[in-house]
């Protein structure tokens, strides 16, 4: 018989559905558990996902090069709109705006982080969604210190998830701020809005986030990840 | 090019303080190291220094010899963070142009071609624009339809005209024709062309080059100087030549983290010429 789900696994297959109906849209995710989720999506019910090696090549889902895809390639795929990137996020806010690049006064910071990178591009060009490890008022503050990532009030073009340890959240609201959208199982909402730093958009029914199927967590741990490191990111 | 290939001590001799140097490579992959560790040993400052940043700005940054840094990251890859930028953005001892990586690409891109700037979304609504109050919108004089009208607005990056840019390659001719072996070209090709002077350094001057022509990324009128320096990437990859050399980098990131360590990293590794620093890692 098969063991239950973990909370890594869940998190995974809800990560995997950031991508349903992409089609053939070059996925880019940051951090293991979104990239079992789009590998996971590739395997399933995405198909048509593209996929790095985390260089310069497209690999199919045998691990077999399919294409060419330099770091130039990449900003021309996502300026055309044919991408969909899964970030992290060191603190995020109601609308999606997103930092990552330094905590404190971004003059003098009290913690230098990644900077920018790629998302005030991101967000303006192309999908995005973000995977929070750690679902907490820290991260999902009123304030964020640097816009990295634009939130729906700074003009992003389309802000699809953002999956969290706790819970599957979305911009789905006449004002576009963030909703609760399901509760990962065993998480109460009460947790989720203890751990959000902002008032956070409640449906009347807050459904369960759904579990993993069983060809899925076949996948993830046979073939995806047989070695568990999936549950150190949750750690 | 004209004329015969330098050493990295005499590239670096035509540089001049408070240039802006563009480096090749991205983050901790086929930098031209051998050449910062040129810069290192001289009395160059007040250098601007634009990169896809990893070691190489640390490095500079760490010496003092770094005044401002033009970027979008500064990691070493399989170590996120890049250690010294870190310490000295936390110290408040490095000025920073932080812009998104594809503005980046394109004030290089802008610069190459000589225009003043080009137009793209990038930037729009982030806080790259509040940290960075010089740059400037501009609106598009064609509407959605391609008609006359106005249109929307977007980021003028600037160019990003450099003094002079520094790449490392696999191999490369007498006469300064440079190639790539790895996967990746990143942007060293327009790092050339948007600089004053192009000095290349590369892991092997061949008679000619060979393989695919696609892998021919620099040619003569880009380049200025070329410079044999085997391993001179250490201890960023530069594959298929060598991958990363994760050990030292790690040392590097150790060292880094710690005063009194790093004094001793300089002094074993950086205190003396590219000789002795190749024959030092490697024990």
């Amino acid at each position: 018989m098969t063991a239950a789900p973990t909370r890594a696994e869940v998190c995974v297959v809800a990560c995997a559905e950031a991508w349903r109906g992409d089609g053939a849209t070059l996925a880019s995710p940051m951090g293991l558990i979104p990239s079992l989720g789009a590998r996971l999506a590739r395997l399933t019910f995405a198909p048509d996902l593209l996929l790095t090696d985390g260089e310069a090549y497209l690999v199919d889902q045998d691990d077999r090069v399919e294409g060419w895809l330099p770091y130039r390639q990449v900003f021309t795929m996502l300026a055309a709109g044919r991408r969909h990137v899964m970030m992290g996020a060191a603190q995020i806010d109601r609308s999606g705006n997103q930092n990552i690049s330094c905590i404190g006064d971004w003059r003098r910071p009290k913690a230098q982080l990644l900077g920018v990178r790629g998302a005030p591009g991101n967000t303006v060009n192309h999908p995005v969604s973000y995977w929070i490890p750690r679902h907490s008022p820290r991260v999902f503050t009123g304030h964020v210190d640097m816009v990295c990532g634009v939130g729906y009030d700074r003009g992003a073009y389309e802000l699809r998830v953002v999956v969290t340890n706790l819970a599957v959240l979305d911009f789905g609201t006449p004002e576009r701020v963030m909703r609760l959208r399901s509760v990962h199982p065993g998480v109460k909402v009460a947790d989720v809005l203890a751990a959000t730093g902002f008032p956070l958009a409640v449906p009347d029914q807050v459904p369960v986030t759904r579990t993993p199927t069983a060809v899925e967590l076949g996948l993830i741990r046979t073939r995806l990840d047989p070695e568990g490191a999936r549950d150190r990111e949750l750690a | 090019m004209t004329g015969a290939a330098l050493t990295p001590d005499e590239i670096v001799a035509e540089l001049r303080d408070g240039m802006t140097i563009g480096i090749g490579g991205w983050g901790s992959r086929r930098k031209p190291m051998a050449l910062v560790r040129a810069i290192l040993r001289s009395p160059l400052k007040d250098l601007t220094v634009v990169s896809y940043a990893g070691p190489d700005v640390g490095l500079l940054v760490a010496s003092g010899q770094a005044r401002r840094v033009v970027t979008g990251f500064a990691s070493l890859d399989s170590i996120p963070l890049e250690p010294n930028f870190r310490r000295a953005r936390q110290a408040g001892t490095i000025e920073l142009t932080e812009l998104d990586e594809g503005m980046l690409h394109w004030g290089l891109l802008a610069a190459a071609h000589r225009l003043p700037f080009l137009p793209i979304r990038a930037g729009l609504g982030s806080g790259v624009l509040e940290v960075n109050p010089e740059l400037r919108t501009v609106r598009s004089p064609y509407g959605a339809q391609g008609e006359a009208g106005d249109g929307e607005e977007l980021v003028a990056m600037p160019a990003l005209r450099l003094d002079a840019a520094l790449v490392h390659v696999n191999r490369a001719d007498a006469g300064g024709n440079g190639q790539y072996l790895g996967p990746d070209p990143y942007f060293d090709d327009l790092f050339c062309l948007a600089a004053e002077r192009a000095y290349v350094s590369c892991e092997r001057i061949v008679p000619s080059l060979e393989g695919p022509p696609q892998t021919m990324l620099l040619n003569r009128a880009m380049v200025h100087a070329v410079t044999e320096t085997p391993n001179g990437a250490h201890f960023t990859s530069c594959v298929p030549d060598y991958g990363r050399d994760e050990a030292f980098q790690k040392r590097y990131a150790q060292a880094a983290a710690d005063p009194e360590e790093w004094r001793r990293f300089t002094e074993q590794y950086l205190r003396h010429d590219e000789a002795a620093y190749q024959k030092a890692a490697r024990t």
